[in-house]
């Protein structure tokens, strides 16, 4: 074992998970002391180009309670052909099948490199996947337009057998019947009216097959194409039908008068959208995608009149309670996204409008269900377009990036159990031995479900550990965790994708550095930012900080080296040493703060933020900058404003936005023309290079991010200094000399106040 | 905007000029009473039949044929060759004379009354009276005593005189030669008066063609003598004598009978009626007193033969008809009279015949055109062709009256228990010889308006101050003139520009509104129609869808259209439905329509808005394309419930969407049980029936479709429903939105495409092509002493006065009541003033109006004689189908026995010669009250057989409800005609004979219409021949009963009969599907069931004994 650095890439590489803590605190008390929890980002469907699934069922422990999934860590008896379980010690005989198994003769989830292993379960009907589109129509023409020419496109990269499904909405909600010849059929809704499942049903007349479908899941097959073979049509019928359905499509033709808003029934489309799976497909993988262009106004669901007058709520109307459509429309679509999960369907929102659409309030329909989340300006970017184009990119096997109606089971060793998860997830509220009291995110549960969710789904899972103090684990004992992943494959197969690992215990008192030196400061930075985004969502924005800044505190009072009251004697070791930073950071970002954004923007953020892996999450806390100037190549440079400097390009991701600052200087050399002369040949190649690394970010991210080009003094360059750490403002300015960076209009403190504060208060006795 | 006016000479008024034209010089020259003549003959002749059988048959022939012509043509040469000749004859008329005469002697009431209100009549009369007293006297004495044989015969018409003389005859017939003579006598003595009157009259005469001709600058003069004329008549009124001598002028023609029966005698007589019609209202019915001699007549007739012997003593009385009450126990209505041999005493040819009135009337007065220009003139009878000349008073044909003059108090009023009530159909048709009603337009002053009562400007308006202001008819405020419709006055008080305007000069015209007269002060856009297909699987297995489908590709060709206009400017819309509703975009850009499925119907809403109602040319394709597939989509369906209240939500919904009025069709199979708002249940219980609770069978089951129709007709969203049942559908639920937006019901019992296509189809392309109005408004406004106080009919009213109604076409009628609420003055008369605000079909506001005089009076008499029978059941049959909805059946019938006895009680107490009580005395007028009665109160709503379903009842129920008084009139009393009786080379229609199975014979064929069934009743013994060239089979037994298509045979028999049926059905708004009956047959009850004449089988009393009945009642009223 080389550095933990590459133990935890390793780790990450081969099951896509880290931990906060690589080597366990053995008793509850010591984990509590720790401050950051014993938690863990799992990517569940990491990509494992290198993993090929194997085409049998898993191997499970027999205890009714356990069911372990046979793993690496099992000791096995070949001779006798037994296996203990690693969690709860049961001995297991091998089925029939395994009797050929010797210690040469290994089946591959016996073999180490296998801690991850797939499984492709044979049994039970395949049912092809299920897209139903749900398309805004109060839209500007070219909105439409470019909306409806999406949608086409979209079709041609839908698997040939892929259920489609068409439902638009505007004052009114129609549901496009695909099968019909000659005349196009469409059943229409009142977008003002609240339905019942059954209601809908009913009216859409899928109620009569109700009993096969519900008792003979077996039998479907044969019922549902009847039932459902109205709306949901496989592509490869009716893919002409539906693109002249869609190239036909009209804006909402209901005359909106000035000073009003569109009448948009978003809130009954939806309701209806997943009401027509419920009864049709419940428990099959489909995504139900919403198009919208404005928030809804009318009808359960609606987050705004539609008197222009009345703007649409904002953070200060929400601290205020004035936001009047607020709580019931939330609660609106949180029906609708807990039904929707329960069904295991996922929904998407693809959001596109200057102004606020409602996100904020159906943000859980994408939460909840492992739907995606896309906020744009109008459905005619390319920020849409190549969006959406992406959701539908496949894997080198050639497989779609997109996996359904998970769950996802996690099994402990007996010294911990689990707290809670923080993701794309709802609880299946399954108890069970290795299930904590205490919650932490979603909890209360060992089952979770992840409607939909890609190769790059990421959630923070929260132990507890359970030892008591005076019941010490053996020297040498492991802790295991298995987590256990079902879901349906884009190919539509099942899988059980199984990860089991393993960590050492260690006892904090006598073996504090090496818990110390097994910190993963970077995924401890995103789980107890998930934790602080998690409480954001329902506590007070001061609050969270606080309890930030608390946990920070005692972080550093706990393995910080210092003298009592003396700051300056303050010292972090490696391990913890960029922590601090990414708390400052975390603070400043829109995860957190709510000035300046919209609570759609909020909400987009955080939707985003608890979904991406490790690494997307860290550059969201804290952006990446780097400098490109003539003095050298490329580099990464601190994100502070000492780093913008006149003779420099800077390229910053944060993610969300891409931006690319010319210095003062640059900006005037392009602005003479230099680049476009031969002998400046070297300028043009400085300027094109971050355009080129940025285009290599934009082709890899979803979504797609905002693409910013500005200049010094460019009115977007707030962007950019909005994210540096405002180390020269005027305040400051000339205290610190006029050498450097850029002066910063803010009241906000710099990274080396907040630190001066980090280090006089860990320091302190007080707290 | 003129109105269609063939020559260019005469702007506005176009009235049929070239008649007019005809006329003035003719008839004018001739007089009026010139084409009057050879209608009176044939009334002379046709109620005689006996008259008939001695000489004149022959004569009858002619005269009718003489009429045909210039009625039909009503062309000027015709019309004025004979005029001319006419003419003066007219003058002499003795006939008239006689007629006067006689009703003098007969109504010797009358002659009383008019006297007192009339100076100059007495004098008139007198001269006449002596005549024909002489003349009637006899006839009645020989009438009275022969019994009531006579009777029949009388009814000539009002002019009625005849018919009593021919009562005589037809009794004794001997009266023919004595009728005779005694016409000649008359006219003697009338053309000394006549031409006296003659002076005065022509005057008047020439006014109105004047009138009509002020259309025509070149008749400068003739303003004046017009206005001469009408004062005249105003005066005249006085001197219902005026209007005699016309009457007088026409009986010249009875030198003529000698000479050439045909046209001479019959001429007169009629003429005076005519020409009359203004002069007869003046005179009184004194002059309809001749009318009323018949009336003695029938007294006598009646009585048959007990109270003849009585009879004699009242000599005079001889008009009034009397009964012996004590020789004829009254039956019951529903219990027959124990005693029948008392009815056999009675002859059933000695009691009032529908027929022969009616017959009479179209002989005397269907050759004249019916000049309005006269105040309170009667017009002729609804059965009898005529023109009408608008010459300030509305046609007839846009409102009639129960009485045309009306007690100037409400104690007078209250006392002859007579209803006071107008019968409006502010659209209706006219023939193509009548103009429809000049537009008006006042730019954007919009119409000249009463500033106090808000009546409409209208030639009754009296401008005074030199042309500065006007005082207003209605209730005497004074107005000022606005500058821009200043006119100087003529020293007649008249403005000089009064014929160039219509407002001032005619009784019907419209207004084209301003926008202040729209809804949001907005012009509305051009109305839709909607058509609405139930496609359950009744519908499409009865073969309705496709057939529908396949028809309304072509009607949409035909939609109304407005004036020249090259196409309809309305738009269609199309929605199907079950139990859930299918909208259709047809949006003309669409390669293809598109279907919108609307499941919500407890909350219907219209899912789209754009390419719903559209152009029928710019979406032809595209519609074209949905009606080819709409039968094949649903091929299949097995849904068999469907929704009902929601469909019409639905279409209104759509309508307001797209802010317009507009109509929905809808066609419908079943009780809709689906559940949704106005689910209905089967709650058909026969056992209500002569029960407390039989009431709620006519009642809707649920309140929900009131509030619906309420939400129509804000929106001016009429509903026309056809029904196509195969059980019970609750016809009187699903009717209340149709009836209350101005709509219609079709139905069609157990639709089969094979047997009721052409029915459907017809009614269909009628009810889509006919023109409407919507969103209309209609307000009656009457002068100071009277008060419009109830309506009947299909529309809504939310407050007491306006009537609002979301469509209406030309075969709606509203039928108001009016009550007293002052005194009325008998110098100004009764003014009425329907003003109807609507919507045309083109999106043009306009406003129609009709205005009418009515005379007033201090005697009872002159209200009786003024009365017209017709309306009279019309309004009864309105108010007793209304008042089912609250009261039991029994109450209601008894309450209409009771007004009809109390009517008659009130004339025989007040106005007729004193007599035994033994006589059943009837006004002239309403000789026919008690027949025309009975049938009411045997119809299927008042008593229903056993075969009459609860939807038949309530479907009945509503149509009468809108009828007018022609329908109402062969509703209750069907058409019975002969076919084999008249040569087949005839082109008139055979005279009809009176529904009652005695007056079949076995070996004949005959046909009954009564507006909605057609019957071909084949008698047993029909010969061969006939049976093979109407039915291509050999004989009787192989003609398949119930077949209801008449085989197409070349051969003159058959093209005969099926022209006449063709143009039976021509004549009325609906299709009347064939039906034909033998002998013998199964079928032959439902066929006798409209012998109305005869004891029903549901306890309906026969003619006899109803009439006996009432007298008994009249009796005990009396005593």
């Amino acid at each position: 074992m080389a550095t933990y650095l590459e133990f935890i890439q390793q780790n990450e590489e081969r099951d896509g998970v880290r931990f906060s803590w690589n080597v366990w605190p053995s008793s509850r008390l010591e984990a509590t002391r720790m401050v950051v929890p014993l938690a863990c980002l799992l990517t569940p469907l990491k990509e494992r180009p290198d993993l090929p699934p194997v085409q049998y069922e898993p191997v499970l422990c027999s205890r009714t309670t356990c069911k372990a999934i046979l793993n690496p860590l099992c000791q096995v008896d070949y001779r006798a052909k037994l296996w203990a379980c690693n969690f709860c010690f049961q001995r297991n005989q091998f089925p029939p099948a395994y009797t050929g198994i010797s210690e040469v003769n290994q089946p591959a989830e016996l073999m180490p490199q296998f801690s991850t292993i797939e499984y492709v379960i044979q049994r039970g009907a395949q049912s092809p996947l299920i897209f139903l589109y749900v398309v805004d129509t109060c839209l500007e023409e070219d909105d439409l337009q470019a909306l409806k020419e999406s949608l086409q496109m979209s079709l041609s990269l839908l698997p040939p057998d892929a259920l489609v499904g068409l439902i638009t909405f505007g004052r009114m909600v129609q549901v496009h019947e695909l099968s019909c010849e000659g005349i196009s059929k469409s059943y229409v809704f009142r977008g003002t009216k609240d339905l019942t499942a059954k209601q809908i049903q009913d009216m859409l007349g899928l109620t009569k097959p109700a009993m096969p479908m519900q008792q003979a899941r077996p039998g479907q097959p044969q019922e549902q194409p009847f039932v459902s073979g109205r709306f949901l049509q496989p592509i490869h019928k009716i893919d002409m039908n539906l693109t002249d359905l869609l190239g036909e499509l009209q804006r909402d033709p209901w005359p909106v008068t000035q000073g009003k808003r569109p009448l948009r029934s978003t809130g009954v489309a939806l309701s209806i959208a997943v009401g027509l799976l419920e009864g049709t497909f419940p428990n099959t993988g489909a995504r139900i995608m919403l198009f919208t262009g404005g928030p809804p106004t009318q009808g359960p669901g609606m987050v705004v009149g539609d008197e222009l007058k009345v703007p649409i709520r904002s953070w200060h109307d929400i601290e205020k309670d004035n936001a009047r459509f607020m709580k019931k429309a939330t609660k609106h679509y949180e029906m609708l996204a807990n039904r929707t999960a329960t069904n295991g369907h996922c929904i998407d929102i693809y959001a596109c409008a200057l102004d606020q659409t409602g996100l904020l309030e159906m943000k859980c329909c994408a939460n909840l269900t492992g739907g995606h989340m896309v906020m744009g300006d109008s459905f005619n970017t390319s920020l849409f377009k190549q969006t959406f184009q992406r959701i539908f990119s496949k894997d080198f096997n050639g497989d779609f990036r997109m996996a359904f109606g998970a769950t996802l089971e996690v099994k402990t060793s007996r010294e911990l159990k689990v707290a809670g998860a923080i993701g794309p997830c709802v609880s299946l509220n399954v108890k069970g031995p290795c299930v904590s009291e205490n919650e932490l995110g979603v909890g209360g549960t060992s089952q979770w479900k992840i409607c939909g969710l890609d190769p790059t789904s990421t959630l923070g899972i929260y132990f507890e550990v359970v030892n008591q103090h005076n019941a010490p684990v053996p020297q040498g004992g492991r802790g295991a965790i298995q987590f256990v992943t079902q879901y349906q494959h884009s190919s539509t197969q099942r899988r059980i994708r199984v990860t089991t690992i393993a960590r050492n215990w260690a006892d904090a008192q006598s073996q504090l550095r090496h818990i110390e030196a097994a910190f993963d400061q970077e995924a401890a930075a995103v789980l107890m930012a998930r934790l602080g985004v998690f409480r954001a969502e329902s506590e007070e924005g001061p609050d969270v900080l606080r309890w930030l800044d608390r946990q920070l505190i005692r972080l550093c009072q706990k393995f910080g080296q210092y003298n009592k009251e003396d700051p300056t004697s303050f010292r972090l070791s490696d391990s913890f040493s960029l922590y601090p930073q990414f708390m400052f950071h975390l603070r400043r970002s829109p995860f957190l703060q709510v000035f300046n954004n919209s609570p759609d923007e909020s909400s987009y953020y955080r939707h985003h933020f608890a979904r991406q892996d490790l690494t997307q999450s860290l550059i969201m806390i804290q952006p990446i900058l780097y400098s490109y100037s003539f003095q050298g190549p490329p580099e990464p440079v601190l994100l502070d404003s000492s780093s913008i400097l006149a003779d420099r390009i800077l390229l910053m991701d944060t993610f969300f936005q891409i931006v690319i600052y010319l210095g003062e200087t640059i900006a005037q050399w392009r602005k003479a023309g230099y680049q476009d002369m031969p002998e400046y040949e070297n300028f043009k190649h400085l300027l094109q290079a971050p355009l080129d690394d940025a285009q290599e970010i934009l082709q890899a991210r979803f979504p797609m991010p905002r693409y910013i080009n500005t200049e010094h003094g460019g009115s977007q360059a707030r962007f950019l200094l909005s994210k540096v750490n405002p180390s020269q403002t005027h305040n400051n300015l000339y205290a610190w000399g006029q050498e450097t960076g850029a002066p910063i209009l803010t009241d906000d403190v710099s990274l080396q106040v907040f630190m001066d504060h980090l280090k006089k208060l860990a320091v302190s006795s007080a707290c | 905007m003129n109105v269609n006016q063939s020559a260019p000479p005469v702007p506005p008024f176009g009235q049929p000029q070239p008649v007019y034209t005809g006329y003035h010089q003719s008839s004018y020259g001739g007089q009026p009473g010139s084409t009057a003549p050879p209608t009176p003959y044939g009334a002379y002749n046709g109620p005689v039949p006996g008259y008939q059988q001695t000489p004149l048959p022959g004569v009858s022939r002619a005269p009718p044929s003489s009429e045909a012509p210039p009625v039909s043509t009503a062309q000027a040469p015709c019309g004025q060759a004979a005029y001319g000749q006419f003419g003066q004859g007219d003058v002499q008329n003795g006939p008239s004379s006689t007629v006067q005469m006689q009703r003098f002697p007969g109504s010797q009431p009358f002659g009383s009354v008019p006297l007192a209100p009339v100076v100059s009549q007495p004098t008139v009369l007198q001269p006449y009276g002596p005549p024909p007293t002489s003349a009637q006297v006899t006839a009645q004495l020989a009438g009275m005593q022969i019994g009531g044989a006579v009777a029949p015969a009388l009814p000539p018409v009002r002019l009625g005189y005849g018919p009593p003389t021919s009562l005589a005859p037809a009794s004794g017939s001997y009266p023919n030669s004595g009728l005779y003579g005694s016409y000649p006598q008359g006219q003697a003595p009338p053309l000394s008066q006549a031409q006296g009157h003659l002076g005065a009259q022509p005057p008047q005469r020439s006014a109105p063609p004047q009138a009509s001709g002020f259309t025509s600058p070149a008749s400068g003069g003739p303003p004046m003598p017009s206005v001469t004329g009408p004062l005249l008549p105003g005066q005249g009124f006085g001197g219902p004598s005026v209007s005699q001598p016309n009457h007088v002028s026409s009986p010249p023609p009875q030198a003529l009978p000698p000479g050439t029966q045909m046209t001479g005698p019959p001429g007169p007589p009629p003429p005076m009626h005519s020409s009359q019609q203004p002069g007869y209202q003046l005179q009184q019915n004194g002059s309809f007193g001749p009318a009323r001699g018949p009336q003695p007549n029938y007294g006598s007739p009646y009585p048959g033969a007990p109270t003849f012997g009585s009879q004699p003593g009242p000599p005079q009385p001889l008009p009034p008809k009397r009964l012996d009450p004590d020789a004829i126990p009254s039956p019951q209505l529903n219990e027959l009279p124990p005693q029948q041999k008392t009815r056999h005493r009675i002859d059933p040819d000695a009691i009032p015949s529908p027929i022969q009135v009616i017959e009479d009337d179209r002989n005397n007065r269907g050759s004249e055109p019916f000049v309005t220009g006269v105040r309170g003139q009667v017009p002729p009878l609804v059965t009898t062709n005529f023109l009408v000349k608008d010459q300030g008073n509305a046609s007839p044909r846009y409102i009639r009256c129960t009485s045309y003059n009306i007690p100037c108090t409400s104690d007078m009023a209250k006392q002859a228990q007579v209803p006071l009530a107008a019968v409006i159909k502010p659209l209706a048709r006219l023939p193509p010889e009548e103009a429809s009603p000049y537009v008006v337009d006042h730019g954007e002053s919009g119409p000249l308006r009463c500033n106090r009562c808000k009546a409409y400007m209208c030639p009754f308006m009296q401008f005074v101050e030199g042309g500065r202001r006007f005082q207003c008819c209605f209730c005497s405020c004074i107005n000022d003139v606005p500058p821009q419709y200043f006119q100087h006055l003529d020293h007649t008080g008249k403005r000089v520009d009064a014929y160039d305007r219509p407002e001032l000069s005619l009784g019907s015209y419209e207004f084209l509104a301003t926008v202040d007269y729209c809804k949001n002060n907005k012009f509305p856009s051009p109305p839709a129609f909607i058509f609405m297909i139930d496609v359950s699987y009744n519908a499409i297995r009865s073969g309705l869808v496709r057939l529908l489908c396949e028809e309304l590709k072509s009607l949409l060709d035909f939609l109304p259209r407005e004036g020249g206009a090259e196409e309809s400017a309305i738009r269609v819309g199309f929605v199907t439905y079950n139990k859930v509703l299918h909208f259709y975009n047809v949006k003309s850009s669409l390669a293809q329509p598109q279907m919108m499925v609307v499941s919500d119907v407890a909350d219907m809403f219209v899912p789209l808005l754009d390419g719903f109602l559209v152009n029928v040319s710019e979406s032809r394709a595209v519609i074209t394309s949905l009606l080819d597939q709409i039968p094949e989509m649903f091929a299949d369906t097995r849904e068999t419930e469907t929704v009902f209240a929601p469909v019409i939500q639905a279409g209104m919904e759509a309508l307001k969407a797209a802010e317009c009025a507009g109509k929905l069709f809808l066609f419908h199979t079943s009780l809709p049980i689906a559940e949704a708002p106005g689910k209905l249940k089967n709650r058909d219980d026969r056992k209500l029936i002569n029960t407390d609770k039989e009431k709620t069978l006519f009642q809707p089951q649920t309140g929900a479709y009131q509030t619906l129709a309420k939400e129509c007709v804000a929106q001016g969203c009429s509903v026309d429903l056809f029904l196509f049942p195969n059980q019970y559908v609750d016809v009187a639920t699903l009717s209340v939105v149709p009836q209350l937006t101005g709509g219609s019901v079709y139905k069609y019992a157990c639709f089969q495409v094979e047997n009721d296509q052409e029915r459907f189809l017809s009614d269909l392309r009628r009810d889509v092509q006919k023109v409407v109005g919507f969103d209309a408004v209609m307000r009656v406004r009457t002068s100071t002493g009277i008060r419009a106080v109830d309506f009947f009919g299909a529309f809504y009213m939310s407050n007491t006065t306006d009537v609002e109604l979301a469509g209406l076409d030309g075969d709606k009628t509203v039928t108001v009541e009016f009550k007293h609420d002052d005194r009325l003055n008998e110098e100004s008369g009764a003014l009425l003033q329907c003003a109807l605000l609507y919507t045309s079909c083109a999106g043009q506001r306009r406003l129609r109006i009709h205005n009418l005089a009515l005379n007033c009076c201090t005697q009872l008499a002159d209200l009786y004689r003024n009365c017209e029978t017709d309306t009279l059941i019309n309004y009864m049959a309105k108010f007793a189908y209304r008042g089912v909805l609250n009261s039991p059946v029994k109450t209601v019938r008894d309450t209409l026995i009771t007004q009809c006895a109390q009517i008659l009680a009130c004339y025989r107490k007040n106005c007729a010669s004193p007599s035994s009580a033994g006589q059943l005395i009837l006004p002239e007028c309403m000789k026919l009250l008690p027949v025309y009665l009975n049938c009411v109160l045997k119809s299927d709503v008042l008593q229903p057989g056993a075969e009459v379903t609860t939807d038949d009842r309530a479907y009945v129920r509503q149509l009468v409800t809108s009828m007018d008084v022609a329908e109402t009139n062969v509703f209750f009393y069907p058409r019975l005609l002969p076919l084999t009786k008249s040569p087949i080379e005839s082109a008139t229609e055979p005279p009809a004979v009176r529904a009652s199975e005695e007056r079949l014979s076995n070996g004949d064929i005959y046909l009954l219409e009564n507006g909605l069934n057609l019957f071909l009743w084949v008698g047993a013994s029909v010969q061969q021949g006939v049976v093979q060239s109407l039915f291509s089979v050999s004989s009787f037994s192989q003609i398949t009963s119930g077949l209801s298509v008449l085989p197409v045979l070349d051969n003159p028999l058959s093209k005969k009969v099926r022209g006449l049926i063709d143009s039976l059905r021509a004549q009325r708004s609906r299709y009347m599907k064939l039906i034909v009956v033998k002998q013998e047959d199964k079928l032959e009850m439902l066929f006798k069931h409209f012998l109305v004449e005869d004891k029903s089988l549901s306890g309906g009393a026969s003619y006899v004994d109803f009439l006996c009945h009432m007298h008994k009642e009249i009796r005990q009223l009396l005593s």
